[in-house]
């Protein structure tokens, strides 16, 4: 928005301060995730920076916490940094079972979740499809309904159903918290769909399976993974539900967070904060990547 | 053609159309179908039973059935005579056989404190008790003639009870069965929802005031410039919700990066940092962070396409950039500003991971009383009972929000 050349003095003293006042603003959007990174790095453990970190002394900064990450929960953490030593780290750190956890639960409860959202949204988004304001009423309510009594519900769901403590029922409760993304973004993909496309492939012959696999699905599959990555991030970031529903011993990253921040917080906490700002750029990258190819292949401008 | 169009096979037109249009409603549907009843079993259902415990709980009156049945032979205010002290030890043996007594007493103890321990107490002593009833009673503890207690176990006699829905009111019953408000001490749940909400719309407040240049910005900038900035909004939104809480538990405490610049800077004393988390303060500046992006895409995605000529057209017919924002930019917004504010405010009003990290005593929210009901006091019928009210108070938001921007029209980034 440039300033035209007949703005008078008050507006171009206005406009100014207007940018300043909306640079304030990203900076209070961006600072507090930017904040942890260089704190991760912190020899000492405090939260804020000591004066050998403003100064660069290289002293003030180390990995240990990074370290730390692995070596917490290790039987040996002491050994020589051998292959054994490896193998302790895979089979017995708290931080590296809390990933693998978190990666097994996000990945079952993604593809549930977008299989399901996915063929849900191909109803929906058909024009005859009955009732479907209120299904689809129904179908985004996890993602309004406070999530405490979704975990509630689940909680005395789970405990007469046995589901209780199992990976099967926080895959469930977490896909179920997934569907509302894939719905919405694989029905706004569907929004741009051109329909004579399909009406085409069957008048050449294909079959409908056919259709979909080589035409609709190619053309969704943009919104399809959008969606997929959103519940993905969701079940990976998800607390309420597991503290709730699951066994004692199945820790999720989250939930280790969690514990951490009411318990001790260390700055161990910021070194996990940072891998996890940093995969989040990198989904952040993948998302845009996709809604650029998406709207080349719906024939959009791009921007 | 007197008998109308047929297709090829001899089948009238308007009914073939029909049989079509029927098998292309039931083929729509039977894609929603598995969706639907997945959610049905996994989220609608679990909810359903949570409710029906807010009204149903039988901890009392199934290892009571002798006092169920004078409670419903004597109205509520009758003096408990010997009756229903023998009815009360007949209960109490049977509940000592079964090993109910403390759950019984649990029950009890929602309404009348201190009633656990008497029930169990009791119960060691049940077998022992000769007639007459009620002065054995007495003798073994004479806390068993407080009207209060007979009428927390009136309350407790029936499975079925609205008494929960009265306690997450403050409300509560007297000696004669009548509704009363609780004594101002004990009340603690109309406060917390009016924080709540109070809270909830603050956060809405801030998160508009906040939002609306920077969506203006975004949307008037070039696109090259804006796809930029609208990092800025989108990897927040991208961040783990708990690395954002630590974030702000990092720049707030009294030893965090904020107040060491300003303890640098001069602004405030060594001796004087402030406390800006573990409180209200707290909650309210890391909520407004986390949701500040709920805000920005639905205006940014409502401002983007106004077009500018008009605020130009009230310009050059002589109105102040002021005017012409306030006139004519400004109720071009509406739709966004509802939008957003609306989603914020319902999210808001249910949010619980942040006030418990960050909130400390007064920055907590009813989602917040609603799990230490459940995971400490283990009154889950009262959470059951709080968790519905906060419900029904979210789906009439959902609702509006239906009515007034439509679900299809909700944007993720």
């Amino acid at each position: 928005m440039a300033l035209p050349k007949h703005a008078s003095t008050l507006e171009r003293i206005w406009h100014y301060v207007y940018l300043v006042i909306c640079g304030l603003i990203f900076l209070f959007l961006i600072a507090p995730i930017l904040i942890v990174i260089p704190l991760s790095f912190n020899a000492e453990p405090y939260f804020t920076f000591t004066q050998k970190m403003l100064s660069f002394d290289p002293t003030g900064f180390s990995m240990r916490w990074y370290d730390m990450l692995l070596t917490f929960g290790m039987a040996a953490p002491d050994a020589p940094r051998d292959s054994s030593w490896w193998s302790d780290v895979w089979n017995n750190a708290a931080w590296v079972n809390a990933a693998k956890n978190s990666v097994i639960i996000g990945f079952f409860a993604t593809i549930l979740a977008a299989a399901l959202g996915t063929l849900a949204a191909l109803g929906l988004s058909r024009p005859e499809m009955p009732y479907r304001r209120a299904i689809m009423a129904v179908l985004i309510s996890p993602m309004i309904v406070p999530i405490i009594i979704t975990a509630t519900g689940l909680f005395f769901f789970y405990s007469k159903t046995g589901l209780a403590g199992s990976y099967v029922g926080i895959i469930l409760a977490h896909a179920t918290l997934g569907i509302p993304f894939v719905i919405i973004t694989v029905t706004a993909t569907l929004v741009g769909f051109d329909h004579s496309l399909t009406r085409a492939s069957a008048s050449l012959g294909a079959n409908p399976s056919t259709t979909f696999r080589k035409i609709t699905l190619p053309l969704i599959l943009p919104g399809v993974i959008s969606g997929g990555l959103f519940a993905f991030v969701t079940s990976f970031d998800e607390v309420v539900v597991v503290l709730f529903v699951a066994a004692h011993d199945q820790q999720t990253i989250p939930r280790q967070m969690w514990n951490g921040i009411r318990e001790q917080i260390s700055p161990a906490i910021l070194a996990v904060a940072t891998i996890l700002v940093i995969i989040s750029v990198l989904l952040l990258a993948t998302m845009e990547i996709l809604r650029r190819r998406s709207e080349r292949l719906r024939g959009l401008s791009p921007g | 053609m007197s008998q109308g169009l047929t297709t090829a096979d001899g089948m009238p037109l308007k009914q073939a159309l029909a049989a079509a249009e029927a098998r292309a409603k039931r083929r729509a549907f039977i894609l929603v179908m598995p969706l639907l009843l997945f959610i049905l079993l996994t989220f609608v259902a679990p909810i359903g039973q949570m409710l029906l415990r807010s009204v149903y709980n039988p901890s009392f009156s199934q290892s009571a059935p002798n006092l169920s049945v004078w409670f419903e032979n004597n109205p509520a205010g009758t003096e408990p005579d010997e009756a229903a002290f023998e009815a009360l030890v007949l209960d109490l043996q049977k509940m000592r056989e079964e090993k109910s007594q403390g759950e019984a007493g649990t029950r009890v103890n929602y309404d009348y404190s201190g009633a656990r321990s008497l029930f169990t107490s009791t119960a060691r002593k049940a077998d022992k008790l000769e007639p007459p009833y009620k002065e054995a009673m007495l003798e073994a503890d004479d806390e068993w003639s407080n009207p209060g207690l007979w009428q927390a176990m009136r309350g407790a006699s029936s499975a079925y009870t609205l008494n929960f829905y009265l306690a997450a009111l403050d409300l509560g019953r007297d000696e004669n069965g009548k509704i009363v408000s609780v004594d101002e001490n004990r009340a603690v749940y109309i406060k917390l929802f009016g924080r709540t909400l109070f809270l909830s719309a603050l956060i809405t407040m801030t998160t508009l005031i906040l939002g609306f240049p920077i969506a203006h910005l975004l949307a008037t900038l070039p696109l090259r410039y804006s796809n930029l900035l609208m990092i800025f909004v989108l990897l927040p939104f991208w961040t783990s919700l708990l690395v954002r809480t630590t974030s702000w538990i990092v720049l707030l405490q009294s030893q965090g990066v904020v107040n060491d610049v300003m303890v640098a800077s001069g602004i405030v004393s060594e001796s004087g940092r402030l406390q800006m988390i573990y409180n209200q303060t707290g909650t309210i500046i890391a909520m407004t962070h986390i949701l500040l992006p709920f805000t920005v895409l639905p205006l940014y995605s409502v401002m983007r396409p106004i077009n500018p000529s008009y605020v130009r057209a009230a310009r050059s017919l002589g109105a102040t950039s002021w005017t012409a924002f306030r006139r004519i930019y400004l109720p071009q917004t509406i739709p966004g500003i509802g939008a957003g504010a609306l989603l914020v405010f319902i999210l808001a009003v249910g949010y619980y991971i942040t006030p418990a990290l960050v909130g400390g005593s007064d920055g907590q929210l009813i989602s917040n009383l609603i799990a230490f009901h459940m995971q400490k006091s283990l009154n889950w019928s009262l959470a059951a009972a709080l968790a519905a009210l906060l419900l029904g108070g979210v789906l009439v938001l959902y609702w509006l929000y239906d009515r007034l921007v439509g679900i299809d029209n909700l944007k993720l980034g």
